[in-house]
């Protein structure tokens, strides 16, 4: 009895496609119904900055919107698997045939780039949170794009620029080879050589399936670089990281700089391990009463994670969207996503996670950003307790000037 | 300092180093799928969710027992090992009669209800697991700092591939199961309980897997995903070494580590296809692997 190497082979190459979980009603939406679609990472390594929590949020959003406007909301989720192809396919069939109104979310920058045109071509409202690309504001943009929560750009300046600020003016790129890894080395790097910095070399590592960074942080030694930026995120960053340390490059003196680090992050790597590093959110739970508040009621319902910024911006782009639905009118909304999303620009927003701000005719969102410092384990009171404030960068600061986007949107 | 083909040789020898190291863990996991498939001939899909389930058990062995590193060495091959005769005794053993193909979409099933759990209960962002302070730190080998951890993985690793490959080749007991993969019914005849010696191979394959993930444990994150990532990979080493031969599995393990960590050197964007590009290679010169008879 011996099996057939290429039946092996074929069967081992389809597994993955057969991985196809599903979840979303399949009824048309109705006149007054309001659909959103959660398009999400429920299954890889962005799962825990995005994913059920994402949803979660979202439904806190519909819950604390209420029934303003006589509005029903419905909310749906899906998985994309960090693949263009998938989340587009998704997309597609949630605008063409289960009547989905807008679709917030969607993680990997790849795929929020693919959802975008898929939004644009069917005129639909696409609230982009978890995608890193700035380019969704820049040469991507798109009259149905707003992208809440946070960008390359900001990244790369409030990071990659304190950094530098602090002599680290010699850089070595760890990059995640794929649109968002591209797009947060490119800003970097920019700021960098701007602060009269080097960049010394680069290295792109294939996503995803990497989980050895040893080769790459060695590469990035011999480099002789003061600062190793890693252009990555999530499971990815953690593994580079906890690496790092364990082949002494921090301890002699190497400074690593997390350019995207999420809350979940520090909780995976454990304080003993991320203690020290800087990162940059623009939302966190403990920081005023407002975000405690948010975090308080939504808490429940998460299983164990926390709230990162990701999330936040689910929720606080949920709800801008519905106000924005209920002003204009249900029927308006569904008809052009490209009005709802006018509309929300034209609106100021206010919510519990990021206060008050506005969103610029760009499609970017603007509040300030955060630079934390993770804390030592012994100056963290408990759980979750991991930030340290560094600074703060005004709203109008923190993100890239319109002009300099290249976003046909605003050109004169 | 001297260049290597444009590289700085001592660079270039950290590399072969550190490509032997994941090499090691291919060695184990192809090892492991080895001694699976030739004395059950199942395709053990589900051997990256159980390499997955050994880290997982070194952390709940710390976190809820407080039992350290060296337990975990000792307790998470048997915990996973006797979930893996549970497996077999409940599906697998139902399967060997029929098409390969079943034994592979259940195993393959098995792996996405394991991960799934996990994922649910812990999330994708991965717990953390420190080194043991005994094997902490690391050697200045001049041209490049060498992890003793890491050391300590590629001996470990060795003696545990040739323990095994010992055991099979020059035991009794190895007779028996080389023996009962020819020809079952006559082994059982002579008085050998041929199912129950079935059953523990499968535990003992598992055990090699879950052996595997609390080494990976304080390297990688312990998520739910690091066995996915690999197991791929792995099949192709099986594959290129030749279907069931545990020497050929061995010996590939430890040189594709190497030309997947030379790869990184050179054209770091192909690391992840490089393999698969040896197997079709391989695959159109040698059908039957470097190791395997046709």
């Amino acid at each position: 009895m011996t099996i057939d190497r290429r039946t092996l082979l074929k069967a081992v190459g389809a597994a993955p496609a057969a991985a196809l979980p599903w979840s979303g009603a399949r009824a048309q939406g109705a006149a007054n119904t309001i659909k959103i679609g959660v398009l999400t990472d429920m299954s890889g390594t962005y799962r825990d900055i995005a994913g059920p929590t994402s949803a979660a949020c979202v439904r806190q959003a519909v819950q604390d919107f209420g029934s303003r406007g006589g509005l029903t909301i419905e909310v749906v989720s899906a998985d994309h698997q960090n693949k263009p192809d998938v989340g587009s396919n998704v997309a597609r069939q949630w605008f063409d045939r289960d009547g989905v109104d807008m679709i917030v979310d969607v993680p990997t920058s790849s795929v929020g780039l693919a959802v975008a045109g898929v939004a644009r071509e069917k005129n639909k409202a696409y609230v982009n949170s978890t995608s890193a690309t700035a380019d969704l504001t820049g040469s991507a943009c798109s009259p149905n794009t707003v992208h809440w929560t946070y960008d390359t750009w900001m990244l790369a300046k409030s990071t990659g620029g304190a950094m530098v600020k602090a002599g680290g003016d010699t850089w070595f790129f760890v990059t995640a080879d794929y649109a968002f890894g591209h797009a947060l080395e490119r800003d970097t790097a920019n700021f960098v050589r701007a602060a009269g910095g080097k960049v010394n070399g680069q290295v792109r590592t294939p996503f995803p399936g990497t989980s050895d960074f040893s080769s790459f942080l060695v590469q990035a030694q011999a480099s002789r670089a003061k600062v190793i930026g890693l252009a990555n995120a999530g499971v990815d960053t953690i593994n580079s990281i906890k690496q790092a340390a364990e082949f002494g490059l921090t301890r002699r003196g190497v400074k690593l700089a997390a350019l995207l680090m999420f809350i979940n992050d520090v909780h995976g790597l454990g304080l003993q391990a991320a203690q020290g590093l800087v990162c940059t959110e623009t939302f966190y739970w403990d920081l005023n009463d407002r975000t405690r508040a948010f975090t308080n009621k939504v808490r429940g319902s998460l299983n164990g994670n926390m709230p990162a910024m990701s999330h936040a911006g689910c929720y606080a782009g949920t709800l801008h969207y519905l106000k924005a639905v209920a002003d204009m009118g249900v029927a308006a909304a569904k008809a052009s996503g490209a009005e709802a999303v006018a509309r929300m620009k034209a609106m100021p927003t206010d919510d519990d996670c990021f206060g008050q701000g506005s969103i610029r005719p760009d499609g970017r969102k603007i509040h300030p950003a955060y630079l934390f410092e993770v804390k030592k384990p012994e100056e963290s009171k408990g759980p979750w307790d991991y930030y340290k404030l560094l600074q703060t960068t005004a709203a109008e600061e923190a993100f890239r000037p319109v002009a300099e986007g290249g976003c046909a949107l605003v050109r004169s | 300092m001297e260049d290597l083909f444009g590289i700085p040789a001592p660079l270039l020898f950290g590399q072969v180093l550190l490509g032997l190291i994941n090499g090691a863990f291919y060695a184990m996991l192809s090892l492991g799928l080895a001694v699976i498939f030739g004395l059950l001939n199942i395709v053990n899909m589900a051997h990256g969710a159980l390499f997955m389930m050994g880290a997982f058990v070194a952390w709940l062995l710390l976190d809820k027992l407080g039992l350290g590193y060296w337990w975990a060495l000792l307790l998470s091959p048997f915990i996973v090992g006797a979930f893996g005769v549970l497996l077999e005794k409940l599906f697998i053993s139902r399967l060997y009669k029929l098409d390969h193909l079943y034994g592979l979409l259940l195993t393959f099933g098995l792996a996405l209800v394991i991960e799934g759990v996990f994922r649910n209960e812990f999330g994708s962002s991965g717990l953390p697991y420190r080194i043991p302070p005994e094997l902490s730190g690391s050697w200045d080998l001049d041209f490049m700092f060498l992890p003793i951890y890491r050391a300590w993985v590629v001996i470990f690793a060795l003696v545990a591939c040739l323990a095994t490959w010992l055991v099979i080749e020059k035991t009794r007991l190895g007779a028996y199961l080389r023996a009962a993969t020819e020809n079952a019914p006559l082994v059982q005849a002579f008085g050998v309980n041929v199912p129950r010696m079935v059953t523990l191979t499968y535990g003992a394959g598992v055990a090699l897997a879950a052996l595997g993930g609390v080494l990976a444990a304080p390297i990688y994150s312990v998520n739910p995903q690091m066995g996915s990532n690999l197991i791929i990979v792995v099949f192709a080493v099986v594959v290129i070494g030749g279907m069931g031969s545990i020497l050929g599995a061995v010996l590939t393990g430890f040189g594709l580590g190497i030309v997947e960590g030379m790869t990184k050197v050179f054209y770091p964007e192909a690391s992840a296809t490089v393999i698969f590009v040896i197997m079709v290679i391989v695959l159109l010169a040698r059908p039957a692997g470097l190791f395997g008879r046709a």
